[in-house]
């Protein structure tokens, strides 16, 4: 019942908002909306884990062994709650953005938002197919109708990138299910897989997995679209594709790839690593280098997911409830991040950070807010990050599966090293120093900005305080995923 | 036997209608009386009720895959004529418009019995009658110098082909045992193949990749689909490529399935060859016309994928493919007629002046490039699913997956330039029942895409009874 609200409420919202025709009406709609939709899912949090309201299924295409089988469990809970905080937070944050054509623009965005839902909560194989590209369709149309100057190229190389992922995918899933005895594409038809099908054909299955997670994450070299997207798409859209839609790549391979192919996760374990690693270092020097800011917070994203894709491939618990949690905390703070370079961007003209210079003088409130945000996308403790990437590294540490886990960890903290530098070096250069003429002018934030950045610095706080809540809830999922990653069972 | 008597019979009013008649929309509105009791004469005999006993000896065999794939083309053909008949009044001035539907009936007999063909006899009848109106209807913009060399290069590469294929016929009538031309006999027992039977084999698979427009025997489809008046085009490239894949398949299935392994190596590199040239030529096209040109070469590279397999997924996918492309492709060649610019640069801001138009071209193109939702998802799915259930070929799966991807490409330039680009797309007048009958094209290709089962479980259950 609530799984189908949850990506009913978007859907019905987004198809009745195209009809509304009045931007202003269509704020408030797609608002209410997605208010809606997060009532649902504080309710789904409220009737424990056992409730049946949790799971529906119902017959969808017999003839071919898919049912519309959708359902929460832990990872769903969280990232179904990421996506439906992060919606009313979007909408408020960018309330006073002007679009042409409005209605069609928080249409597109509850469309995604129903497409990002059926991800987190598909219990089929092909319906999980079916949302992963369903949510990228609204995404591609926000993206060239509303971004940039180079947004039709950046988006089309982003939509042609996920789109071969995705159809690699394809082939995989299709593969899996001819070969399920019971011809289904149930998640519990390919969690037994593993009988079935010997180590041999895992190996290649795996990339056709990973590779169209890869690409979503992204994990270098396949990240290239990513910053080019970011910067070109509007500051809403690009709030999506790195607070939620990156999670998708994640989510993935968490449900969808470790435990169906437990072997293939094993013996590819390192090279995914490294690959990882090398993403991680790559982009922080790269941030390091950037003088938008925007592509800054891209690349910094890069580094952060990196961090979490590897604590997977750890395959121990502590760094799996690390990236449970860290999931939530990540998407929550980039979009902190973005708020803010949105806000800066929409007064000043420019986001580059060469120009701008003494904003606390002016907006001390505005330099609060960013300050504590950017503090946890350092990890500083008392911030939800914090805790977090402490589990995930201490995952990494312990990982029984690869023999590199030192210097794997390693490597890793240079990277948090790296991302102390370059987001401190971002707060001096923006917020620090003299003012210039165009600084000069600036102006404190209004009261629905603060209201969300205040919004998003509790959660960071609250979360980094006491986690508990969050790490019992993810626990059973946890502990069912690892025992099913064992590749000698 | 319903729809071939029918067909033929109404082909002939047609003709005489021209002289009871010369309103247009008598005429136009004559061809759709046909094809609706044409679509009911085949569901009759598809449920039982055979108008006319002729015993046919064996030569034609009414199984339901048959008969399915004659509904999907009379219906794809009824939707083709409502939407864009008119056209064909307006290719040049004081054409015989009675005549050209006349022959629209021919080709549709034709293709009735390429479906349900029972011996290779029938078979050979059957893609002559298909080919020869087509011939007229390339020409039939006489004034035309590239309607006029079109006919005649479809003409010439035709005949040749044809001629292959009567040598492909002869050579396996001379290796078959008993002397018969029946598919029943033709596979029987051919545990040793003769070199004459695999030649024979050869010939007949190079010559039904000529009509299809397979790589590499594609090289007349983009002239003569650019050259063609727009709406023939939309015919040839849909209903008539259909109803030969059905035919293809029924040949290869009935007749060589017990000498698979012996050609599927050579069905695979074809279908690798043309899913290749299709789609990479396709992307370096300037009119959209020439572009769906490469882009019907492409897709048929995909329908191959069912020749290859043959199993009841592929049989099952090939009417779904065959429905879903069909009427993607009516709809974007319906659009397509309405503009006044061919060229990618034509399609420029239609977004903003005609948002339905629009819309639904949209949906026709996410069909054709197999996003999920629309149809063309579900029959790519099936084409590729068919392939891996046989276990082998798995790079030209991934081949095939990774060339859909390129088919994004132009595909979604032409919604590039209808959403994001500014300019003043040209459209010629629109009536409102043209743009009713979009959407309801539109909503059938989404219903395929969420609900398949509705037809699926029809096919399914008639396949494999079958």
């Amino acid at each position: 019942m609530i799984p189908v609200l949850l990506i009913a409420i978007p859907l019905a919202g987004g198809l009745a908002g195209f009809f509304i025709k009045n931007a202003q009406s269509a704020r408030g709609w797609s608002f209410f909306v997605s208010l809606l939709a997060l009532v649902v899912s504080l309710w789904g949090l409220s009737v424990g884990a056992q409730s049946p309201l949790l799971n529906a299924d119902v017959e969808w295409l017999p003839g071919l062994g898919s049912r519309f089988a959708v359902g929460l469990d832990g990872m769903g809970q969280i990232l179904c709650l990421l996506t439906a905080v992060s919606f009313p937070v979007i909408f408020l944050a960018t309330w006073r953005n002007e679009y042409r054509k409005g209605w069609n623009f928080y249409a597109l965005m509850l469309l995604s938002q129903a497409g990002l839902m059926g991800v987190f909560l598909a219990m089929d194989a092909l319906l999980f197919y079916f949302f992963w590209e369903l949510a990228l369709i609204p995404v591609y149309f926000l993206c060239s109708q509303w971004g940039g100057e180079k947004r039709i190229q950046a988006t089309f190389k982003f939509f042609i990138y996920t789109f071969v992922g995705s159809l690699l995918m394809l082939i995989a899933i299709i593969w899996l299910y001819s070969h399920t005895p019971d011809h289904s594409f149930s998640i519990k038809s390919f969690y037994e897989l593993r009988n079935h099908i010997n180590g041999g054909e895992q190996l290649w299955l795996f990339w056709l997995f990973f590779i169209a997670f890869a690409i979503k994450m992204p994990i270098w070299p396949l990240h290239t679209w990513q910053p080019d997207a970011y910067e070109q798409s509007p500051t809403a859209t690009t709030m999506v594709l790195s607070g939620i839609m990156v999670k998708m790549g994640l989510f993935g391979v968490i449900r969808w790839l470790a435990p169906v192919l437990p072997v293939g996760t094993w013996a590819w374990g390192d090279t995914a690593s490294a690959l990882c690693i090398i993403g991680m270092i790559y982009a922080s020097l790269v941030a390091i280098q950037q003088d938008d800011l925007k592509r800054l917070v891209a690349y910094s994203s890069i580094a952060h997911i990196g961090l979490m894709c590897l604590a997977i491939f750890a395959t121990t618990a502590s760094g799996m409830q690390g990236v449970m949690i860290q999931m939530f905390n990540h998407g929550i703070n980039i979009i902190g991040l973005w708020i803010v370079i949105d806000l800066i961007e929409r007064q000043m003209g420019t986001r580059k950070m060469s120009e701008l210079g003494g904003l606390a003088q002016k907006a001390p409130a505005l330099a609060i807010l960013l300050v504590i945000v950017a503090l946890a996308n350092v990890a500083l403790p008392l911030t939800n990050a914090f805790i977090g990437e402490f589990l995930l590294f201490s995952g990494v540490f312990s990982s029984k599966a690869t023999q590199y886990n030192v210097v794997f960890t390693v490597v890793a903290g240079i990277s948090i090293i790296l991302s102390a530098v370059y987001t401190l070096n971002m707060i001096q250069r923006v917020f620090f120093g003299n003012t210039n003429t165009l600084t000069e002018k600036a102006k404190d934030i209004r009261l629905n900005e603060k209201v969300v950045l205040a919004a998003i610095v509790v959660l960071i706080v609250v979360i980094g305080v006491y986690p508990k809540p969050m790490l019992n809830l993810t626990k059973e999922t946890v502990d069912m995923l690892i025992t099913k990653m064992n590749y000698k069972l | 036997m319903n729809a071939i008597i029918i067909s033929a019979l109404w082909g002939i009013i047609m003709m005489f209608s021209g002289i009871v008649t010369n309103k247009a929309a008598t005429i136009r509105n004559a061809a759709v009386l046909g094809l609706l009791l044409l679509l009911t004469g085949n569901y009759l005999d598809l449920i039982g009720y055979h108008f006319f006993p002729v015993d046919v000896h064996k030569m034609l065999f009414f199984d339901s895959f048959g008969l399915l794939a004659n509904t999907i083309i009379f219906g794809a053909t009824l939707i083709y004529v409502l939407l864009s008949g008119r056209e064909i009044e307006n290719i040049t001035a004081r054409i015989p418009v009675a005549e050209c539907f006349a022959l629209i009936f021919f080709v549709l007999c034709g293709v009735s019995l390429v479906t349900t063909f029972n011996t290779l006899l029938m078979l050979f009848l059957g893609i002559e009658i298909i080919s020869i109106p087509l011939y007229i209807l390339t020409g039939s913009d006489k004034k035309n110098l590239k309607s006029n060399e079109a006919a005649l290069k479809y003409f010439l590469m035709g005949s040749f082909s044809t001629g292959l294929m009567l040598l492909g016929i002869a050579l396996l009538y001379g290796a078959s045992p008993t002397g018969t031309f029946s598919i029943d006999d033709l596979g029987v027992g051919k545990a040793s193949l003769s070199a004459l039977y695999i030649s024979g084999l050869l010939l007949l698979l190079v010559a039904m990749g000529f009509k299809v427009s397979a790589a590499p025997f594609h090289f007349w489809t983009p002239d003569v689909y650019d050259g063609a008046p727009t709406v023939f085009t939309s015919f040839m490239a849909t209903i008539v490529k259909a109803g030969i894949f059905i035919g293809f398949i029924r040949l290869f299935d009935e007749t060589f399935s017990d000498s698979q392994a012996r050609w599927q190596l050579f069905v695979a590199i074809i279908t690798a060859v043309t899913l290749f040239i299709g789609n990479i030529t396709a992307v370096f096209q300037q009119s959209v016309k020439r572009m769906l040109a490469y882009s019907s070469i492409a897709q048929a590279g995909f329908m191959l994928l069912a020749l290859l397999s043959i199993n009841g997924l592929a049989k099952e996918g090939i009417l779904l493919y065959a429905a879903a492309y069909s009427l993607a492709t009516i709809g974007i060649f319906a659009v397509l007629i309405k503009m006044k610019d061919y060229t990618f640069e034509g399609f420029n801001g239609l977004a903003k002046h005609h948002p339905v138009l629009a819309a639904t071209c949209t949906i026709f193109l996410l069909s054709l490039a197999g996003i999920p939702l629309t149809a063309g998802f579900f029959a790519k799915y099936y084409m590729l699913a068919s392939v891996i259930e046989t276990g082998h070929f798995l790079w030209l799966v991934i081949f095939a997956v990774l060339c859909a991807a390129v088919s994004v490409y132009y595909y979604f330039r032409v919604i590039q330039a209808m959403y994001f680009k500014d300019g003043d797309a040209q459209v010629l007048e629109l009536r409102p029942g043209f743009k009713g009958l979009l959407v309801v094209v539109a909503a059938l290709i989404l219903l395929l895409g969420v609900f398949p089962q509705v037809v699926l479980d029809r096919l399914h259950g008639l396949v494999y009874t079958w």
